[in-house]
């Protein structure tokens, strides 16, 4: 059988065999590591501007910048007057990969559009957050750029359902909330 | 032995050891920062307030928290008493570390020797520990640690022998006092290069004996978990946490004492003369010593962070071709010197 493995000849120099040079020179990289991140430190506890001597982030207290391509949580845009900007076309629930959007279609209180949807439910334990809902929308109706880092919670209670979505409150439906702020999109 | 005599020697093994406690708190923190920082990391930061410095108090404290777990298969007499023994060698140890003009505990006519001997009884220690934990990764440890530091003792004694030589003297007050008066005079500057080869050697094989990396195979954390300590929970663990930490101030503060001037100052006017002031001349002293001791103790951790752990096959190699050949030449070339120069 063929010989498979292969041998490196590595050549090392005198610096190498002696070891103590090697042996300097890591040591001067972490040295200089070393100090000049403690000088950083020392200029931070003075109260001093300076860049920053560690790369951690202190998680809750502080946290790491978010990119404006950020794809975050879901979200439900409305339009100027209020309503609901999704006409239930299905697309985003057809596109899904993880099927975590379950849309329950139905008659819209606008008489200007056709359809809305009457329940609108996205899994977030199922969501794999690959934006596809969002690029497959005619109607820029969904989108996932909620800054929001933990999504899962204590509860995982993150089956979101339309309201929390659109960010109104939970407890009351959407209709309701209409109803009563709707504008007339005549006067606008 | 009288009552008073009594009482001397139980306040210098409470000092020693309250010693040892501090020691052992700040440099544990400060090998946590210092890992951090060359990591380009932030260490502890929470305890405390100010960069975590309470960490270690704090884990001491969940150290005395904790249940005791003695293991069913263990061999319990010697399982329990191996953490004693690795501690009570090294506060034995401390007992002839000259901190000051006086503050020492005591000054033997065989100082160094004594302290040569009662610290390698730390390897019986370790080695019960491992043996009695009946767990491979442990048992492995010991007997790495025996090989180890017995291999080692014999660079280490060697090197020990050139400022011994040169002094002429086996008590540590011998050996501080004759390098009094300024950096100069330090021992590692006696007999150039040959001094400050045996500092070198030294320093390095009492790396080894301490089991710190690039040595640290007794322990391992990649290899063997943790090594001979595997199976100690609680305040046994603590306890050769404690000791590890106390022998690396103890071979620090030997090197220091030996070879970088003891509780002397760089410079003799930064010292108080123990003739105006005795208690201040011992404290400035005292400052002088741990400082040094302290540096080195960096030096310890700087190359802990650096330097990745040498192979079995390898620490053998670095011991018996390279640092006992060069300790025994270094030794014939110092006693030639001495021979022909005193003649």
């Amino acid at each position: 059988m063929e010989k498979r493995v292969r041998e490196l000849k590595v050549d090392y120099g005198p610096a190498e065999n002696i070891y103590w040079v090697e042996v300097l020179k890591g040591l001067w990289i972490t040295n200089r590591h070393f100090m000049v991140n403690m000088w950083r430190h020392i200029l931070h506890a003075l109260r001093i501007k300076a860049e920053k001597g560690a790369v951690t982030f202190q998680y809750p207290e502080e946290h790491r910048p978010i990119h404006h391509r950020w794809r975050g949580r879901h979200r439900l845009t409305v339009k100027q007057n209020g309503a609901m900007r999704c006409t239930a076309c299905m697309m985003c629930e057809t596109i899904c990969p993880d099927e975590c959007i379950h849309i329950v279609p139905g008659e819209s209180p606008d008489p200007n559009v056709e359809k809305f949807p009457e329940e609108f439910y996205v899994d977030a334990l199922r969501c794999c957050f690959c934006g596809l809902c969002a690029e497959a929308c005619p109607l820029d109706a969904i989108r996932l750029d909620v800054i929001e880092p933990e999504i899962c919670g204590f509860t995982r209670d993150i089956i979101f359902n339309k309201e929390f979505l659109m960010g109104l409150n939970n407890d009351r439906p959407w209709e309701e909330w209409y109803i009563e702020n709707k504008t007339d999109s005549k006067e606008k | 032995m009288t009552w008073l005599d009594l009482l001397i020697a139980v306040a210098c093994v409470a000092g020693v050891l309250g010693f040892i406690s501090v020691v052992a708190l700040v440099a544990i923190w400060t090998e946590r920062k210092i890992s951090a920082h060359i990591h380009d990391r932030l260490g502890p930061m929470e305890t405390g307030g100010f960069h975590g410095w309470a960490q270690t108090i704090a884990d001491m404290v969940k150290l005395l928290q904790k249940e005791d777990i003695i293991p069913d298969a263990a061999d319990k007499p010697l399982f329990k008493l191996a953490p004693y023994i690795v501690l009570s060698a090294t506060i034995a140890s401390f007992v002839v570390l000259p901190f000051g003009a006086h503050l020492i505990g005591t000054d033997l006519n065989i100082g160094i020797y004594y302290l040569v001997a009662i610290s390698s009884l730390e390897v019986a220690g370790i080695l019960m520990a491992g043996w009695a934990s009946n767990n491979k990764w442990a048992l492995f440890g010991g007997m790495r640690s025996a090989s180890q530091m017995i291999s080692f003792e014999i660079p280490i004694g060697l090197s020990l022998l050139i400022p011994i030589m040169i002094v002429g003297s086996l008590s540590m007050q011998d050996l501080v006092g004759a390098q009094a008066g300024g950096f100069w005079n330090w021992g590692v500057f006696s007999h150039l290069p040959f001094a400050m080869i045996a500092f070198i050697v030294y320093f390095w094989a009492s790396l080894a004996e301490v089991n710190r990396t690039p040595f640290d195979l007794p322990e391992g954390e990649s290899e063997l978990v943790a090594g001979f300590h595997v199976e100690y929970s609680g305040m046994r663990f603590a306890m050769f946490f404690l000791a590890e930490f106390a022998n690396m101030f103890l071979v620090a503060g030997v090197a220091v004492a030996l070879f970088l001037g003891g509780w002397h100052a760089p410079f003799s006017f930064l010292e108080i003369s123990a003739e105006s002031n005795v208690i201040l001349h011992n404290l400035v002293g005292f400052f002088w010593f741990a400082s040094k001791g302290m540096v080195l103790l960096f030096i310890q951790q700087w190359l802990r962070w650096t330097l990745p752990r040498l192979r079995v096959d390898q620490l053998m190699h670095v011991c018996w071709k390279i640092f006992l050949p060069f300790s025994f030449v270094n030794v014939l070339i110092v006693s030639l010197w001495i021979v022909l120069t005193q003649s």
